[in-house]
């Protein structure tokens, strides 16, 4: 598990490591000419061009052996130096952008942005979970019933949508035609004053409503299967015999059972919903971990890119285990190995 | 797993309702992108994000079917390039292009341009005059072509804001005691006594005069500025949203189908080769397919159209690199069950070799659960291409609907209410999704008789 988490990151850095220097070099190349231009003295006390071309070239090398890219970014050094960082959890800077409050340690602006996207998409998540295994169980539990064909039609039809598409268009009925909901979602109040709490959750709401409505059907379709499946097996049909309340067998010993898989479900989509969120918040504007992630990869913030990598990777694998221990608890028969 | 056969499933799929719509909605797409593809030309589409080859179109403009549901008509954006062609020759030679409207809306066209190529040599005078449907008629300019010795090919724009044109309107109506300063030329000319429009049917002469001296025009198109045009309406850069839908279509289904095929197919051959072979083979495969499965796909793709290169082609491949995982991970459990049964066994006996057995005996039991997923991976490939556009990551050489909302998006175009710059592009995207969806389901149902009832 630790592997995977290494390789992931190794992979970034050797994704993003070549252009990230390009970057740095040209960006320390105009801060050696910006600072000539600004000081006319250095340029006057040269007799010949070719000395001062030479000069110039003499500041921008050692500048780029100061901060260490005269060595490529593969280089056995500087991978080692940049995964040690990371195993004791220090992201180093930003290079290029900043947290709300100014700070450019990557370690900062993360823990800013997580409880954001955690109170949107892990909401949204778990309404979708809440609302998708009740109407499932019920679909399931009638198959061939209005209820189970309308859920079906609707889990297929929804899951056919981009969730950024059915944004545009809420915030196009919503925010600029009926004027409910804000279009921005980010709250206009500074975070100290006192009523940005309510600002923020009111924000919230159009983003929560358009993730949930898109999101539910095939959590209900998902878990109408597992039930059809379960409510076929002799157990249920013996229990019935016995003449045992429908609803009680439905919810406490049918679900019971459909219950693994669907917590398998629900920790992956748990730890997938802080990932996967980067167009939604990109449309609802919402200051997130998602939104970071594109500005980080856009302007080639190589920092920041190895650190929202990083977390998403160990939420995942750590979801992947908690899943896997969950799997044990609610499906003892696995749990002899 | 039990095994189904080929002709099973199409008799199966004949009687499902909804494979059957997602069939039909599949072929009406393909036909679409026949269309696409033959009507219009490849030129056109390739300068999709050159404003200069849609200068001639108008500005954010509404489709020209929405005139049907409303009261108030709003004036349609014509382009005329079929004029009535009159020439004589004579001492003193005429041509003349005639261009008829009939102009029944309800507000002033927004602008109107004259453009034209002619070839000619000496002195040329250039008369534009309009008919109203009140018979009279105002002469809007009479300007002499540049003098040339030599045959010379002319090309000239005529603005409705030419001060020329506002003068002469002035002149005109003057006489009539109804001229507004403050009126631009193109009301004036559309307008009645009381400032409505006056509808009925206009013509617009061209005249070119030349003495002794042949003129032909080459090339003449009237366009009357409007707010409304063609099947889908128009963005902000003029460009007509119906050829970005149209040819959209074709470059969907290539990338779902072949994101799709290509996963499945790698999937399908590694997890069944995984699970055949077993032991460390297995257990080395299947590590290497959690580290795929652990990255996040959509940053990683993100990352690697940044850096790498936005190419539509690359992106496919892109695509089939996180695609395969999950159907590798099925087709291997399937796998290890097959190689158990006997008649695997007797042939492994038998001496056959590895990849025989596993593509003659192993991998043609699970078509049918590869067919299934072929047509359900198919709207993920799609809504992430689309996504990956919608940032602004997409290869603007072949746009796609995401990349139409790209723009829409830069432009603002859910606060100044352009629906229909919103909402096609997105239900293009659902509804070839819907497509495969219906098919996937449909097979699914098949392949899996526990969700049968």
């Amino acid at each position: 598990m630790f592997g995977v988490l290494m390789i992931t990151l190794l992979l970034t850095i050797a994704l993003v490591g070549s252009n990230m220097d390009i970057i740095l070099k040209q960006g320390i190349v105009y801060q050696v000419r910006a600072e000539i231009t600004e000081n006319p003295a250095i340029a006057k006390s040269f007799a010949t061009v070719e000395e001062f071309d030479k000069f110039v070239q003499v500041q921008i090398d050692q500048r780029i052996e100061t901060l260490g890219l005269d060595n490529p970014w593969y280089s056995p050094q500087r991978i080692g130096f940049t995964m040690y960082k990371i195993l004791i959890l220090d992201f180093g800077n930003a290079t290029f952008l900043t947290s709300d409050s100014g700070s450019s340690n990557v370690g900062d602006i993360l823990l800013e942005k997580i409880p954001r996207t955690v109170l949107l998409f892990t909401t949204a998540t778990i309404i979708i979970s809440i609302i998708g295994i009740f109407l499932g169980a019920l679909a399931g539990s009638k198959v061939g019933s209005v209820i189970d064909r309308i859920t079906s039609m609707f889990a297929v039809v929804s899951s056919s949508f981009p969730v950024w598409w059915i944004g545009m268009l809420m915030i196009f009925l919503f925010a600029f035609t009926y004027h409910i909901f804000p279009a921005r979602a980010t709250p206009s109040i500074l975070p100290t004053e006192p009523d940005y709490i309510i600002a923020l959750l009111y924000h919230m709401t159009l983003p929560l409503i358009t993730i949930v409505m898109i999101g539910f059907g095939a959590w209900a379709y998902l878990v109408r299967n597992f039930m059809v499946g379960t409510l076929q097996e002799d157990f249920i049909t013996a229990k019935k015999a016995i003449g045992i309340d429908k609803k009680k067998i439905i919810y406490k010993h049918a679900l019971k059972n459909a219950a693994p898989p669907i917590v398998t479900i629900l920790a992956l989509s748990l730890s997938g919903s802080l990932g996967g969120a980067i167009i939604t918040e990109a449309v609802f504007d919402w200051p997130g971990m998602g939104r970071l992630y594109f500005e980080a990869i856009s302007v080639m913030d190589l920092p920041i890119i190895i650190g929202a990598t990083y977390v998403l990777t160990v939420l995942f694998l750590i979801s992947i285990l908690v899943a896997d221990l969950l799997y044990g608890y609610f499906d003892p028969r696995v749990k002899t190995q | 797993m039990s095994s189904v056969s080929s002709s099973e499933i199409k008799r199966e799929f004949v009687k499902s309702k909804i494979g059957l719509i997602g069939i039909g909605i599949l072929a009406s797409l393909i036909i679409l992108s026949m269309i696409a593809i033959i009507t219009i030309p490849i030129d056109t589409f390739k300068q999709w994000n050159n404003p200069g080859s849609w200068i001639s179109y108008p500005k954010t403009s509404v489709p020209a079917w929405v005139n049907y549901f409303t009261t108030e008509k709003i004036p349609e954006h014509l382009i005329m390039d079929k004029p009535i062609v009159i020439t004589k020759e004579d001492v003193i030679s005429l041509a003349s292009h005639q261009f008829g409207i009939q102009y029944h809306y309800d507000d002033f066209p927004s602008d109107f341009i004259y453009e034209f190529n002619a070839e000619y040599s000496g002195s040329q005078l250039l008369q534009i005059s309009v008919i109203r449907p009140d018979q009279s008629q105002i002469l809007l300019l009479s300007r002499s072509l540049p003098h040339s010795d030599t045959k010379v090919v002319h090309h000239e724009r005529i603005f409705s804001t030419d001060n020329s044109i506002k003068k002469n309107i002035q002149i005109h109506f003057s006489e009539m005691d109804f001229y507004n300063q403050n009126t631009a030329s193109e009301d004036m000319i559309f307008a009645d006594r009381d400032g409505k429009v006056l509808k009925g049917d206009y013509i617009f002469l061209v005249n070119i005069y030349g003495v002794d001296k042949k003129v032909s025009i080459i090339d003449s198109k009237l366009i009357i500025g409007g707010k409304a045009y063609g099947m889908m309406g128009t963005d902000e850069l003029r460009r007509d949203l119906a050829v970005g839908l149209l040819w959209g279509t074709p470059l969907a289904l290539f990338i779902g189908i072949s994101v799709a095929i290509g996963s499945v197919t790698a999937g399908l051959i590694y997890g069944v080769y995984s699970g055949f072979k077993g032991k460390k083979t297995d257990e080395a495969m299947m590590r290497f397919n959690d580290v795929i499965y652990a990255l996040p796909a959509l940053p990683f793709l993100i990352i690697l159209a940044v850096t790498i290169s936005n190419s539509i082609f690359l992106l496919v491949g892109f695509l089939m690199i996180f695609g395969w995982v999950g159907v590798a991970k099925v087709s291997r459990s399937m796998a290890l069950q097959i190689k158990t049964r006997q008649y695997v066994e007797a042939s492994q006996m038998m001496g056959q070799k590895n990849s025989k057995i596993v593509f003659k005996h192993i991998i043609p039991q699970l078509l049918p659960y590869a067919f299934a997923s072929i047509a359900i991976s198919v709207p993920a490939a799609i809504t992430t291409e689309a996504g990956i556009s919608f940032l602004g990551l997409g290869d603007p050489t072949f746009p796609t609907w995401g990349q139409i909302l790209h723009d829409a998006n830069t432009y603002g175009a859910a606060a100044r209410g352009l629906w229909w710059w919103i909402a096609p592009p997105g239900i293009m995207i659902a509804i070839t999704g819907l497509a495969f969806v219906f098919i996937g389901n449909a097979l699914d149902a098949i392949v899996n008789p526990k969700l049968r009832k």
